[in-house]
This record gives structure tokens, C-alpha cells and sequence, in this order.
């Protein structure tokens, strides 16, 4: 019962990053129409930003995640400018780009940090107990930043006239632009969150998962079988198959193994793609 | 300096007016020279770039059978890990079965297109990004199996030791396929017959009817094409030659393991296909040649080996924003620019049209 306990917790912090991976995956497809599959090194590039800020220039942990939210969601708007915005009427054209992409972040990261991985001491040591199970601070403080950034950004969407904008491109990117919106405006505050919540996850994860140039693979293998699951498009569906794929995970990982847990994740990704396109949650088709 | 686009420009008709036999024996000459060169090429190589030259060989094959694929208008992520399915299958069928080496290529691939033709149930309900989503996660499924089920597969270490292709010996010949030379000639065999075959598809109606489906699925489905069947025959052919290319491969380097037939490896097919372009036969050769050569004589010749994956992305953005043809469009566009530039002042334009030709 314990150990049952203990991996609920767990599951909920795997699922806090998770979520944020997965909505800025959201983010990029609602508005661009691009599967971004350079988002896993997005992540990696948050988390060596805090190895680099933290870890070895002894800035303050917090000033450091910042740091890595801001930089990573600037690298964002480069793949826009230079990416995705001429490829706009050729999607696939975009997902290739983005292939491009990560190579060329995975090995900016080897050819600066080195292959092996980066060790970022944890910036907090105590830990609490909750009814018998174990969180550290750490762990703590990821679930928490993740709410509040995931409720900052549904206050975002659903409040300011951006978050208008943004929902009303994510619908009917021609319609939005006859009422006046501009498409690249949007295009550049949809980039810049999504990356940012990439790169806000990795930093925050950083003391947690030693950090190294190839992490983006798991990650992004992880972001796919979330967005399938949720439906693609879905930004409450993905959240919701966050919290059920990390569940899933983090159990089939400690009554089995991680390899079996990857293989259960990607059967179910499959099995979702077979019976029901269009994700668990995801009503709406794009056209 | 003005003689040459004389010359040029009065042969041109001349040509025009030829009768058509002298196109075929051109043509036909053209594939005698392509094959002397190849066969005298290992010869110029040191021995480190004839290993090279071997994994080219295969590699023209599986982006050529990666290419039929795409002629559906499908794209797989999951290719290098068919190819993966021939090779651990052949492997396994010679070191754990005993069966004779070239044999049991043929059955590793014809489990390649098996794989394929079961895939295909689920696998063809999706288009598009759903299917290529879709093939990258069986194919993840089938790498990770390999990974964790380490009795027949080996685990993350893989197979080693396996058994290379026996040596012909008879009275006055014997050919030992340790030699790279000897394998290279081996797979271009192997390759060229493949090749054949992989073009008389794309020719005849079948190949006619992927078209089809690329451009106008509905349509097709219209006047009586069965599309499933269709996708699925070319999923299963070029499964088929993705396992000869990985047969090919298990038996040269004598070990596989998961990590060979990652997403990484996927990647490359990918870029050496949108690179050279993938609107004709040749243009996913041209691409694997064209960046083989770049990758081992200038990167490795400059020392960028660190910075390869680099230089590949960077190509791969470039390609798909200012070459979205490929390679292949190069000959097409230099030979329109060439026009255009023929057709101003002689002064100016003959001189280098003259050049070029």
C-alpha cells in the first residue's frame, strides 16, 4: 500500500513536466499546423541552460530556470522566423525543418557540454512526508511551478485579447486573418510559449534527470504519445493524458521495468491512433 | 571563345533530328560507363574507404526502397527498423538455425515484408502525420523488444559474431568475402538486381497506380482502385528490400544492435531522400551519394567529426527552404538558367553557355 502511495506522488510530478511539454507541443501544432520535432531538444537546451547559469556560473537556481524559459522561448521564434514561417503551406516541409533542427541543437549541446552527462547538485535537500510517502522539495517545487504556469497560461488564453487571437488562429487561421489578426504576431506568441514551456520544464527538471545532448529523444517519444492520446490540437486533452500517461508510466516502470513501460506507452499511443484518430479528448478534427 | 556555342547551338537541331537509336545506345553506353567506373572505383580507394564504399552500396538500396514507399505520398519513420528486421533475422537464422548465409538473407527479407504486410492493417487506417507517427512508434516497439527480450535478440548489446557469407572456393577461384573488395562486388550484384527490379515496378502499371494514390486517392478509389491493397503491396516491397539492404549489412559488419537501427539512422534515410530529391528513381541515390562523399572526404578529411550531425541539419533546413526538389532539380534549373542566359546578347551569353556545355 505504501509503495502504491509513493508512486502516485511520483506520478504526479512526472506528470507536471510532462503536461508542460506537451501543451507547448499543443501550442506550436494548434496554430502553426507543424508537428515540432525539435521540441525534445527544446527541453535539453532548458535544462543546460541552468547546468551552464546554475551549476557552473553559481547563479541562483531561480534566476537560472528564468533564464532558460526566456532563452529557450527565444529560440523559438528563430525556428519561426527562419523555419516555419516560409514553410507555412507546407507542413511536412515544417516537421523535416524541425529534424533539421535538433541535429543541429543536439550537437551545439555535445560540442559545448560534452557527451556525457551534466550532474547539477539540487538546489533544496529537504523533503516532506505525505501520509507515510516521500516528496523532496525539488520534486515539490516542479509540481507546483507547473500548475501555476499552467493556470497562468489558461488565464492567458482565456482572458487577454492574445489568448483570443491565439484560439481564433488555432480554429480558422483564414478567418482570424480577415478579422484583422495578424498571422505572424501570433504565430510568434504561440512559438515563443511553447518553446518557453519546453525550456521551462527541461530547467526546472534539470537537478532531477541529469541532463545530456540526447535526452530529447525520450522526451519527445514522451510528448507524442501524450498528444496522441489527448488529441492532437487539444491543449485540456493533453493535460488530461499527461496525468493519465504518467500514471501508466510510472507504475508498468516499478512493478516491471522502463523498457516494458516504454513499450506499454507505445502500444497504447498506437492503439489510440488505430481506434480513435482523433485522440481520447480531441473532438475536433483540423482540417 | 564564340565556337563552342556554335558548335553548341548547330548540333542542337542535328541531335533533335536523330533518329532514336542513337538515344538508346546512348543511353545504354552511358550504364557501360557507370558500371566501369564502378567496378574500377575500389581499386582506387584505400582500404578504409572501401568499408565506406560497401555501406554505400546498401544504403542506395534502402533509400531507393524507402523511395517506393513514398510514392504512395506515405512517410515512415519506421524504415531503418525494417531494414533491422531483415538484418536481425537473417542473422539469427544462420547463427541459431544454420541456415547457409545467402539463403537466409532472402528469408530475413521476405520476414522484413512479412512484418510489413501485418503492420499494414493498423497501420494504413492512418494518413499522413498519423502515419508517420504511427510507423515510428512500431517501429519503436519492435527496436525495444529487441532491447529487452534478451534471449533471442541479444538486448541492448545486440548479436555479434555473426556468421559472414562462406567463401567461394573451386579449383582455380576463390573469392573470400572478408575482403571489402570482394563484398562490395557482392552487394553491387545484390544492389543492381535490386535496383532493376525496384525501377521495372515503379514503371509498370502498378508503379503507375502509386502514383495515383499519391496525387489523386479519391479519384483512384473511383474508377476501382483498391488504395489499401495498393499501400499495402508497396509497403511490402519496399519492406522486402529494406531487409535485403539490412541482410546485407548484419552479414558485412557481423554485428547489429538496437541502437543501429534508431530514429538517428531514420533520420539520415530521411535527409539523403529530401535532399536528392525524391520525384524520380535516381534522385534518392544522387542524395546518399552526394552526402556520403561530403560526409567522409570533407568532414572527415577537416576533422569535423564531432559537428557531422550539424552540417547534416543545416543541409536538410537549407534543402527543404531553397531546394524543396532536391539535388535532382539542380540539372533541370542549370540547364533552364543556362537557356535564358543564351537567349541575351551573344557578346555576353556565348561565351559562357559555351563554358558550361
Amino acid at each position: 500500500m505504501d509503495l502504491l502511495w509513493q508512486t502516485a506522488i511520483n506520478a504526479m510530478y512526472a506528470a507536471s513536466y510532462m503536461a508542460l511539454i506537451a501543451v507547448g507541443l499543443v501550442m506550436i501544432f494548434g496554430v502553426m499546423g507543424v508537428i515540432n520535432f525539435a521540441h525534445g531538444e527544446l527541453y535539453m537546451v532548458g535544462a543546460y541552460c541552468v547546468v551552464f547559469l546554475y551549476a557552473q556560473e553559481k547563479f541562483p537556481f531561480l534566476l537560472s530556470v528564468a533564464a532558460g524559459l526566456i532563452f529557450v522561448g527565444i529560440v523559438g521564434l528563430l525556428m519561426e522566423r527562419t523555419m516555419f514561417r516560409p514553410l507555412r503551406k507546407n507542413p511536412l516541409g515544417g516537421l523535416i525543418a524541425s529534424i533539421g533542427f535538433l541535429l543541429i541543437l543536439q550537437t551545439l549541446a555535445v560540442l559545448g557540454f560534452g557527451r556525457r552527462m551534466g550532474h547539477v547538485p539540487p538546489p533544496t535537500q529537504g523533503k516532506i512526508e505525505i501520509f507515510g510517502a516521500i516528496l523532496t522539495y525539488q520534486r515539490l517545487f516542479v509540481i507546483v511551478a507547473a500548475i501555476l504556469l499552467l493556470a497562468a497560461l489558461w488565464a492567458f488564453l482565456k482572458r487577454s485579447k492574445f489568448g483570443w487571437a491565439l484560439r481564433a488562429c488555432a480554429q480558422d487561421a483564414e478567418a482570424a486573418s480577415l478579422q484583422g489578426i495578424s498571422m505572424n504576431q501570433t504565430a510568434r506568441i504561440a512559438m515563443f510559449i511553447g518553446a518557453a514551456l519546453a525550456g521551462v520544464a527541461g530547467a526546472l527538471t534539470a537537478p532531477l534527470v541529469s541532463p545530456s545532448p540526447y535526452i530529447g529523444h525520450s522526451i519527445i517519444v514522451t510528448a507524442f504519445i501524450i498528444i496522441i492520446v489527448g488529441g492532437i490540437g487539444s491543449l485540456e486533452g493533453a493535460v488530461i493524458a499527461a496525468v493519465l500517461y504518467a500514471f501508466v508510466h510510472t507504475f508498468v516502470t516499478t512493478f516491471f521495468d522502463g523498457v516494458i513501460a516504454n513499450i506499454v506507452g507505445l502500444a497504447l499511443m498506437f492503439a489510440v491512433l488505430v481506434v480513435r484518430p482523433t485522440g481520447l479528448f480531441g473532438a475536433r478534427e483540423r482540417a | 571563345m564564340p565556337e563552342p556555342a556554335d558548335a553548341a547551338s548547330a548540333g542542337s537541331p542535328a541531335r533533335r533530328a536523330a533518329p532514336r537509336i542513337v538515344g538508346q545506345v546512348a543511353g545504354r553506353l552511358r550504364f557501360v560507363a557507370l558500371f566501369a567506373v564502378l567496378a574500377v572505383l575500389p581499386y582506387l580507394l584505400s582500404y578504409s574507404q572501401q568499408e565506406i564504399a560497401v555501406l554505400l552500396v546498401i544504403n542506395v538500396l534502402l533509400v531507393s526502397s524507402y523511395r517506393l514507399l513514398t510514392l504512395t505520398g506515405e512517410w515512415s519513420l519506421g524504415h531503418v527498423v525494417i531494414m533491422g528486421v531483415g538484418a536481425y533475422a537473417s542473422a539469427l537464422l544462420a547463427k541459431r538455425l544454420g541456415v547457409p548465409v545467402p539463403l537466409s538473407m532472402l528469408i530475413g527479407a521476405c520476414m522484413a515484408a512479412g512484418t510489413a504486410a501485418i503492420l499494414s492493417f493498423p497501420l494504413f487506417r492512418m494518413k499522413g502525420f498519423y502515419f508517420l507517427i504511427g510507423s515510428f512508434a512500431a517501429g519503436e516497439i519492435i527496436r525495444l523488444i529487441w532491447k529487452r527480450f534478451t534471449d533471442p535478440f541479444g538486448g541492448p548489446k545486440g548479436l555479434k559474431r555473426i556468421d559472414a557469407v562462406p567463401d567461394i572456393e573451386t579449383g582455380f577461384l576463390s573469392i573470400d568475402f572478408y575482403e571489402p573488395v570482394n563484398y562490395y562486388f557482392l552487394a553491387l550484384a545484390v544492389v543492381s538486381v535490386s535496383l532493376f527490379v525496384l525501377y521495372r515496378i515503379e514503371r509498370s502499371r502498378i508503379g503507375l497506380t502509386f502514383h495515383a494514390i499519391h496525387w489523386q486517392d479519391r479519384l483512384a478509389e473511383s474508377v476501382g482502385v483498391d488504395t489499401f491493397r495498393y499501400r499495402t503491396l508497396a509497403f511490402v516491397i519496399a519492406s522486402f528490400f529494406a531487409g535485403i539492404a539490412g541482410g546485407l549489412y548484419a552479414h558485412y559488419v557481423g554485428a547489429v544492435n538496437p541502437t543501429r537501427f534508431g530514429v538517428d539512422q531514420m533520420v539520415y534515410v530521411l535527409v539523403w531522400a529530401i535532399v536528392g530529391g525524391t520525384a524520380t528513381f535516381h534522385g534518392p541515390i544522387l542524395g546518399v551519394v552526394v552526402l556520403t562523399v561530403i560526409n567522409e572526404i570533407v568532414l572527415r578529411g577537416l576533422g569535423l567529426d564531432t559537428a557531422r550531425p550539424l552540417i547534416y541539419g543545416a543541409i536538410l533546413i537549407l534543402s527543404v527552404l531553397y531546394l524543396p526538389d532536391g539535388l535532382e532539380s539542380l540539372g533541370p534549373r542549370l540547364r533552364a538558367w543556362l537557356r535564358r542566359r543564351r537567349r541575351e546578347p551573344a557578346a555576353a551569353a556565348g561565351g559562357e553557355g559555351g563554358e558550361a556545355a
